[in-house]
């Protein structure tokens, strides 16, 4: 396997459980199960267990392992060396099970999906573009961006409430971009996250091809996961893009006045997506986004930036539902600490995340005190 | 699938009962060198009641039961030696609350020392409360259960004597208060006036009961905190420059350390120090006072105050020391582990030098490290190495070097820190037989089964 030199090194000190300043447990499987298996040090210790044979591979030793949800948090928190490879080293355990056909079926469901439909919906490809209709935005043919909308925001129904306000919003403000509507494929991102190597690389050589064809230089997503695949996998596989996500944009545009704004008095918390903050250290815009709105009251959570607790739907969870549901499922935990600011809407930049969080909104029957909403579709109101 | 597991099932839920290999493998050791042990099953309650269930379960059907923490004492005390029920506290980590003006908290049993700080730092600023250098995740109810010493210890004496009341699911099942909340809603004595009874469980490591909550004295926090490193090459002179500094009770913690590499650090015993103030007169005043404490040594060159880089003082400053836990990964192999006799600290250089011989025997790498207790009313000398986890080899010497480490503090005046099964057994040889006979009594009454954590601190 690789990283397996590193895996036995893990002290199973527990840092890597908890925010920055302790303050609370911030890994998200382990905050749902509270056994410390759950938790990065565990799988440490158990995928060191199972490379010298004392744990064979199982159902449950699959589960483990696919219960994180590469939010990234022990990575930031671990105090030792090899903290960077945390999430490489789950990768590859995963990788493994991959190899040997030993994956939770939603797991293996969701490759097949892909696999055969392009897409985990099993939707048709020609539907992909269905959630443009009706609106302004042009195809994809020499504007300056393309506009990546990915999987969530072209097949999911609150994914595409939220392509559609982001998608509206840059053409009100004179960009040029398009989309690849129908053309588009899966960024791939989470298949890789969750260990499905070929898969990804063919995902992401069939975009890579598609873009460069096209004459595509730089690129605006919609959804975090692909800016992280973008930004950090393409580019080793002779993908280089510029790429920015849809938030960086419309801090600039609304920066520079290309957006009009009226009063809009609310107030609002934001929660940092996994895949934008502590992945690629995207913090700033989308805060700068919702504090540029007049009236607006922007209060931050005690888990904020780099200590944002996960929704749930990274790593592919979105999709497998492996953490499940329940009271300590991180979608839950995160929306009460969403309503303990005393916000009326919790902000998100992330379509996964949109329908985490609104889902768990629903779970705790809190409707009538707090909505999520999409930055953008905050803007839109502000107009 | 057995009754009991259908019966845990049902006490916590599905989702925090294990009988798993995973968990079972996993919950058979701790991050030290004991020998692995496997449960029969995990559970992970979040409220007392749960636990009282448990317990009841367990005395009922006779099957053990290890209270479990983090597992950061490193010394087994957390290893189901004969199988049973490890309960993970954990899951119980409310922080109950903090009176302000009283100066305590109440926390759950599995509340961790670095939750608590957070807590304290937002909504309390000007409190504090003992944390040791362990990992955030350690929790305060395991620490006070192993006599664990903190950065207040130099004022204020082990962390087990800052409780200030208990709540305990007893082996036989009932929920019992000790001290002040035994009687009032407020959670202000342990035991005195009272009796105390804190005594039957403080020290006991886990076998005579189950710590559900606890209240914890809190401290002062001043504004501004400040460190200081005293250095000298005489390990002869360090009782009398600890003696010197607790007279001036200006100083929050004392810490000696000393370690062969990095080479600048070669030769030299470290004293730091930290100094704490709401002002920068108070903080002056008090350097002032600790140099003077001093100033023989200084003027004799034997030692003297070492520059702390700008730099470097994040990592001594922080609570806890994450460059402890770094020190496991020092052979790139992830482990240490360390006895931690309490000595006095005339007894410095002796261990000193012991340590020394010990890695050169083994051929180990060594941290030494010790703590002031109260003002120099002990110290606890940590006999710490560190190994690689992939390395038997070198696994079976730090083994040695401990168990000769520990017998030397024996036969050196001192008592064992969170000692592992074989320094227990070693202790309870040397001491009272009187002593051995009241401390079977009091268990063999609070556990008429003994379900609790069996094998530590069992009088044959």
């Amino acid at each position: 396997m690789e990283y397996e030199e590193i895996v036995h090194r893990c002290f199973r000190c527990g840092y890597c459980k908890f925010t920055e300043d302790y303050q609370d447990i911030n890994c998200p499987s382990y905050a749902k199960f509270g056994l410390d298996t759950y938790a990065a040090g565990g799988r440490m210790w158990l995928i060191n267990a199972w490379l010298k044979n004392e744990v064979k591979t199982s159902e449950h030793y699959a589960g483990i392992l696919y219960s994180c949800i590469t939010c990234g948090n022990c990575k930031e928190q671990c105090v030792f060396t090899f903290k960077d490879d945390l999430l490489n080293i789950f990768e590859a355990a995963k990788a493994e099970l991959v190899s040997k056909g030993l994956i939770p079926p939603p797991v293996r469901d969701y490759f097949k999906a892909i696999n055969m439909n392009g897409n985990p919906y099993k939707e048709p490809q020609d539907e992909r573009g269905k959630w443009a209709e009706g609106t302004d935005i042009q195809a994809f043919s020499d504007q300056e961006y393309l506009f990546y909308i990915g999987d969530v925001g072209s097949y999911d129904e609150r994914g595409k409430k939220m392509a559609r306000s982001v998608g509206t919003l840059l053409a009100e403000a004179g960009l040029s971009f398009g989309i690849l509507g129908n053309e588009e494929g899966s960024d791939g991102n989470d298949v890789k996250a969750l260990g499905e190597k070929w898969l990804f690389k063919e995902l992401a050589e069939d975009n890579i091809n598609k873009f460069k064809t096209k004459g595509v230089k730089k690129i605006i997503t919609l959804d975090p996961h692909a800016f992280n695949a973008f930004t950090k996998e393409y580019p080793q596989l002779g993908g280089d893009f510029k790429v920015w996500h849809y938030t960086q944009i419309l801090a600039t545009l609304l920066k520079d006045k290309k957006i009009p704004l009226s009063e809009y008095k609310v107030k609002v918390t934001y929660h940092d997506p996994c895949y934008l903050g502590r992945h690629n250290g995207v913090y700033n815009a989308p805060r700068e986004i919702l504090k540029g709105i007049p009236g607006l009251e922007l209060i931050e959570m005690n888990r904020n930036r780099g200590n944002a607790f996960c929704c749930g739907g990274g790593g592919g969870n979105f999709f497998t539902d492996i953490l499940g549901v329940g009271e300590e499922s991180p979608g839950r935990i995160r929306i009460r600490e969403a309503l303990d600011t005393g916000a009326e809407i919790l902000a998100v930049a992330c379509p996964m995340c949109s329908k985490m969080l609104d889902d768990a909104v629903k779970a705790e029957v809190l409707e009538e005190k707090i909505q999520v909403q999409d930055v953008a579709e905050i803007v839109n109101a502000a107009k | 699938m057995s009754d009991i597991y259908k019966s845990l099932v049902e006490i916590v839920g599905e989702e925090h009962v294990s009988t798993q290999t995973e968990e079972l493998y996993f919950y058979a050791r701790d991050p030290g060198l004991m020998p692995a042990h496997e449960p029969d099953y995990v559970v992970a309650p979040k409220t007392t009641e749960e636990v009282q269930k448990i317990v009841k379960l367990a005395n009922k059907e006779k099957i053990p039961i290890v209270p479990m923490g983090s597992g950061m004492a490193l010394t087994g005390l957390i290893i189901p030696l004969r199988g049973g029920i490890v309960i993970d506290m954990k899951r119980m980590r409310k922080i109950v609350g903090v009176n302000e003006k009283a100066r305590h908290a109440v926390v759950e049993g599995g509340t961790s020392q670095g939750a608590l700080k957070a807590y304290l730092e937002r909504n309390h600023p000007t409190l504090r409360h003992s944390i040791p250098d362990a990992p955030p995740t350690a929790t305060i109810a395991a620490n006070v259960v192993i006599h664990g010493q903190g950065r207040l210890t130099q004022q204020y004496g082990f962390n087990s004597d800052m409780v200030s009341g208990l709540e305990v699911v007893l082996p036989t099942g009932e929920i019992c208060r000790i001290g002040s909340c035994s009687m009032s809603p407020d959670w202000f004595s342990k035991g005195p006036t009272l009796p105390d009874l804190s005594g039957l469980f403080l020290g006991w490591l886990g076998s005579t009961g189950v710590i559900t909550k606890l209240g914890l004295k809190l401290y002062p926090k001043k504004k501004m905190r400040d460190v200081e490193i005293f250095v000298t090459d005489r390990e002869d002179l360090v009782p009398d420059i600890l003696f010197k500094l607790t007279h001036t009770e200006m100083v929050e913690d004392i810490n000696i350390w000393f370690q062969e590499k990095p080479i600048i650090f070669q030769g030299n015993h470290h004293i730091t120090l930290y100094i704490t103030g709401d002002t920068d007169e108070e903080l002056e005043f008090k350097r002032k006072m600790v140099w003077h404490s001093l100033k023989e040594f200084r003027d004799s060159k034997d030692g003297g105050f070492m520059w702390v880089m700008p730099a470097m003082k994040p990592t001594f400053l922080d609570m806890p020391q994450k460059s402890i836990t770094t020190f496991a990964d020092v052979k790139k192999g992830g482990g240490f582990e360390y006895s931690g006799p309490i000595v006095l600290i005339e007894k410095y250089p002796v261990f000193a030098r012991k340590l020394g011989e010990l890695a050169n025997k083994y051929k180990i790498a060594y941290s030494g490290m010790a703590r002031v207790i109260g003002r120099s009313h002990a110290m606890m000398f940590g006999i710490a190495f560190t190994f690689n986890r992939a390395d038997p080899d070198m696994m079976d010497r730090v083994k040695k070097a401990l168990h000769e480490g520990i017998a030397f503090a024996f036969d050196h005046g001192g008592i064992p820190w969170k000692p592992t099964v074989e320094e227990q057994k070693m202790a309870m040889e040397r001491i009272d037989p009187n002593t051995l006979k009241l401390m079977k009594m009091i268990k063999e009454n609070l556990d008429p089964n003994g379900i609790m954590n069996p094998g530590n601190w069992e009088v044959d």
